[in-house]
């Protein structure tokens, strides 16, 4: 297990500062220089100048990539160039939307999927089953952002239950605070946890054929018993794999529903940091969600050892 | 550059105006606090260290205020100061101050305040976006702490239009370096909050100089995608959106008994932006056949769903010296492409059209591409992000024609400048401008103004357009928000439930 655990944690490392390299330059290429937007049509040349010293933009790329890295291992994220504010608590900030909005998605995502799937796969074949097939087949066609859309529609305009959008702050309530993410949640777990059910199902089904399973059915189980003890465990290593990757997505890719719901979370910041040439937020952003993204897949490695033994005793 | 003239000079303004001492109000007399809607976010709350509009559509009059004042039809009013005289030379400004005003933070404000503001905006490592404002001020001094003086090098007839703008606005030394987070004025409104990336707080000032306000406060709430505006609106989280992103949606507004369209204009000439140093374009002939190729109502009903006002020249219609030069410009294809065959393109020409975000520029781009390939010019349209826009058209000038408004008040004077990226340069032009800057008297300024407009109409520098329109939705029963934009703000001041 530790061998494995260190394993990955380099490999962890260095895809981090490759990661860090490409983010940075990529970013730094994009035209647009940010104290000239930043000052508008009618500034003057020894304006920009005075703004691009203020801002640390008047030394090269390589240099600031150096400063930008060496801050950053000691916890400092650098100055937002259009908020003026550090870079790290504008990230907090957003993280304590974006967080527990993907992790309340992921939560109704789970809840939802799991025992669809697994209705689906004990009843193959029968008409419950092809109505789930049916209805995962159109949750995972529609697009999240217009199932966004058509929540507001009922919930919020006509039914007056929940608000367009915006985030009223935690500091309003633990249920207030849940009430502005439900919806979003709502729209992003629907399609997930249709990929998650359907991805549920045939990992189980593909499990139920195992001569293992047969040899428990001869035992004396019936067909749930094998299912609930032998089947579904090993079933989890694809499913885990899914939600690792859903996790990543609900934190990183929520950019349109953000909009929609005008959420202030991590994605609509570098959104917003993109049109206002922030850089500096903008490679800050990326490079956490990066880490995030690599720390779930590390986190999802090490739930495969939990559920399989297998992997924990590999030499 | 210089902010080539103006209004009415002032003339209501000199004559004094006499403070209302309100004293601090009971909360229990003022309205609810209403929630606005804004498209964008501010990046920061200190008008005099960016340009982003966003910042004075939250602060300008609420929390900061400077000497003078733009109110709501375009006049200048006094603010902080109280009357001012002027020299005969016009080279000397001597403003009264009131007295009693305190910052929010509890400092108190006098003429060193306004020394050390002005003094600021125009040092050497002054990063104000609009730094000309102050180019001709040489000295400000203090007589006492209820009197400034303010020496200019140069007569200069707009110079209490100029310290209208917010960009302009007197800060303390006290709280300058936190003002782009936490900013603190003189206004009638206090900051509380700002919950970053969804809004920003105020409250009413019960400590404020001049006469309250009558709503409790204000939260200005940033939604940028039409349709969240849109399900914002409908559901009644927000009781106002003045400048409304999406105009498609106004007809339902306005059909709804909850609401009320307010439609108002705004500074914002906007024009088909042309290169004049590129051939072929630097052909007066082949402007001109492109400003006759232009329908320009067809664009406002396409592009802006009949929401403004078609223009000739570089100047706001709503303002008194406009002239309509609309008729020297109008649609007539056909002369059009006698313009262009003896310009020697009788089998037309192809040519760039560089695009920034806003919806006028690339609807109207679509636009605007269909009418000119009726006279054979065919345009390849690029969309461009706002900060590719000001790198490649606006100081690269590596473009033919853009689409953009011209937001700013009054800036008729940018004609004037040589490495402007319209690349227009002609010595009459620059000397009426320059005439103009040190005009005071109104009857001759008003004819300079006019000369001006008809010159750049007759040189066809640019394809005129139409005024922007400022197209609002907010609950009935809510008043007093501004119906035209003289600066890009939201002066709640006078807003108040009925």
């Amino acid at each position: 297990m530790l061998r494995y655990t260190v394993t990955r944690l380099i490999s962890l490392s260095l895809s981090l500062i490759a990661a860090s390299i490409i983010i940075f330059f990529v970013i730094e290429i994009v035209p647009g220089d940010p104290a000239a937007f930043m000052l508008g049509l009618n500034a003057q040349p020894d304006t920009v100048a005075a703004l691009q010293r203020e801002l640390g933009l008047d030394v090269g790329p390589v240099e600031r990539y150096f400063r930008w890295i060496f801050g950053i291992l000691q916890g400092d994220f650098g100055v937002s160039y259009t908020y003026r504010t550090p870079v790290s608590e504008l990230i907090a900030d957003r993280l304590w939307v974006s967080l527990p909005l993907a992790i309340y998605a992921l939560t109704l995502s789970t809840l939802i999927a799991i025992p669809t799937g697994v209705i689906a796969a004990a009843l193959r074949g029968r008409p419950t089953d092809t109505a789930i097939m049916g209805v995962t087949q159109l949750g995972i066609a529609v697009p999240n952002f217009w199932l966004a859309m058509l929540l507001v529609l009922l919930f919020s305009i006509t039914l007056r239950w929940f608000s367009a959008g915006g985030f009223p702050g935690w500091e309003e309530g633990l249920w207030e605070g849940l009430r502005a993410l439900t919806l979003p949640a709502i729209a992003l777990a629907l399609p997930q946890a249709s990929i998650l059910a359907r991805v549920m199902r045939s990992a189980l089904l593909d499990t139920l054929s195992e001569d293992f399973v047969r040899t428990a059915r001869a035992k004396g189980l019936s067909r749930a018993q094998a299912l609930r003890r032998h089947a579904l465990r090993n079933a989890m290593i694809p499913v885990l794999t899914i939600m690792g990757l859903q996790f990543s997505f609900l934190l990183a890719g929520a950019v349109i529903v953000e909009n929609v719901f005008f959420l202030p979370g991590v994605a609509r910041l570098v959104f917003q940091g993109i049109t206002q040439r922030d850089l500096i937020v903008v490679e800050s952003v990326v490079l956490i969600l990066v880490f995030a993204v690599i720390v779930v897949a590390f986190l999802v490695d090490l739930a495969y050892a939990w559920v399989d033994p297998r992997l924990r005793h590999q030499q | 550059m210089r902010q080539p003239v103006t209004r009415t000079l002032l003339a209501a303004g000199a004559l004094g105006f006499s403070a209302v001492f309100s004293g601090a109000m009971a909360a229990g007399h003022l309205g609810p606090a209403v929630t606005i809607g804004m498209q964008l976010e501010p990046p920061m709350l200190d008008p005099t260290g960016g340009a982003a509009a966003a910042i004075d559509e939250v602060v300008y009059a609420n929390i900061f205020e400077g000497l003078t004042r733009f109110a709501s039809d375009g006049s200048i009013k006094p603010a902080l100061a109280e009357s001012w005289t002027i020299s005969d030379d016009g080279l000397t400004y001597t403003f009264n101050l009131h007295t009693g005003v305190k910052y929010h933070d509890g400092t108190d404000f006098d003429a060193s305040d306004v020394k050390f503001s002005l003094d600021r905006a125009r040092a050497d490592d002054s990063t104000n976006a609009q730094k000309a404002l102050f180019a001709a001020i040489e000295n400000v001094e203090v007589v006492d702490p209820a009197t400034v003086k303010v020496m200019l090098s140069e007569a200069t007839g707009n110079f209490l239009f100029n310290m209208a703008w917010g960009d302009a606005v007197i800060v303390a030394p006290e709280s300058v370096e936190s003002n782009a987070t936490e900013p603190v004025g003189t206004g009638p409104f206090k900051f509380v909050r700002w919950v970053k990336g969804d809004r920003v707080e105020i409250e009413a000032n019960a400590d404020y100089w001049g006469e309250g306000v009558e709503i409790e406060g204000a939260t200005f709430k940033f939604i940028s995608d039409p349709t969240a505006a849109f399900a914002a609106m409908m559901s009644e989280d927000l009781d106002a959106y003045p400048v409304f992103p999406a105009p498609e949606n106004l007809d339902q507004f306005a059909a709804d008994p909850r609401f009320e369209v307010i439609v108002g204009s705004t500074e914002g000439e906007t024009i088909l932006s042309t290169n004049n140093k590129q051939p072929p374009f630097d052909d007066v002939r082949v402007r001109q056949a492109v400003a006759h190729a232009i329908d320009r109502q067809a664009i406002i009903d396409g592009a802006m769903f009949g929401y403004g006002t078609p223009i000739g020249t570089h100047f706001a219609p709503h303002n008194p010296a406009y002239v309509d030069l609309t008729g020297q410009s109008n649609h007539d294809p056909e002369k059009a492409r006698a313009l262009l065959a003896e310009a020697g393109y009788a089998d037309g020409f192809s040519a760039t059209l560089k695009l920034p975000p806003p919806s006028y520029a690339r609807r109207g781009g679509e636009i605007i591409a269909a009418q000119l390939r009726e006279i054979g010019i065919e345009l390849e349209i690029s969309n461009l992000e706002w900060a590719q826009w000001l790198e490649q058209v606006f100081r690269g000038k590596d473009y033919d024609l853009t689409i953009v408004s011209h937001t700013e008040p009054m800036d008729i004077g940018i004609y004037a400048r040589d490495e402007y990226y319209f690349q227009y340069v002609d010595d009459d032009f620059k000397a009426m401008i320059a005439e103009l800057n040190t005009t005071a008297d109104e009857a001759r300024r008003t004819e300079l103004m006019q000369a001006a407009q008809r010159k750049i109409a007759d040189d066809y520098v640019n394809g005129y357009l139409f005024q922007l329109a400022r197209t609002g939705v907010a609950k009935k029963g809510l008043k007093g928000l501004w119906e035209n934009a003289p600066t890009q703000a939201n002066d709640l001041t006078a807003v108040h439930w009925e």
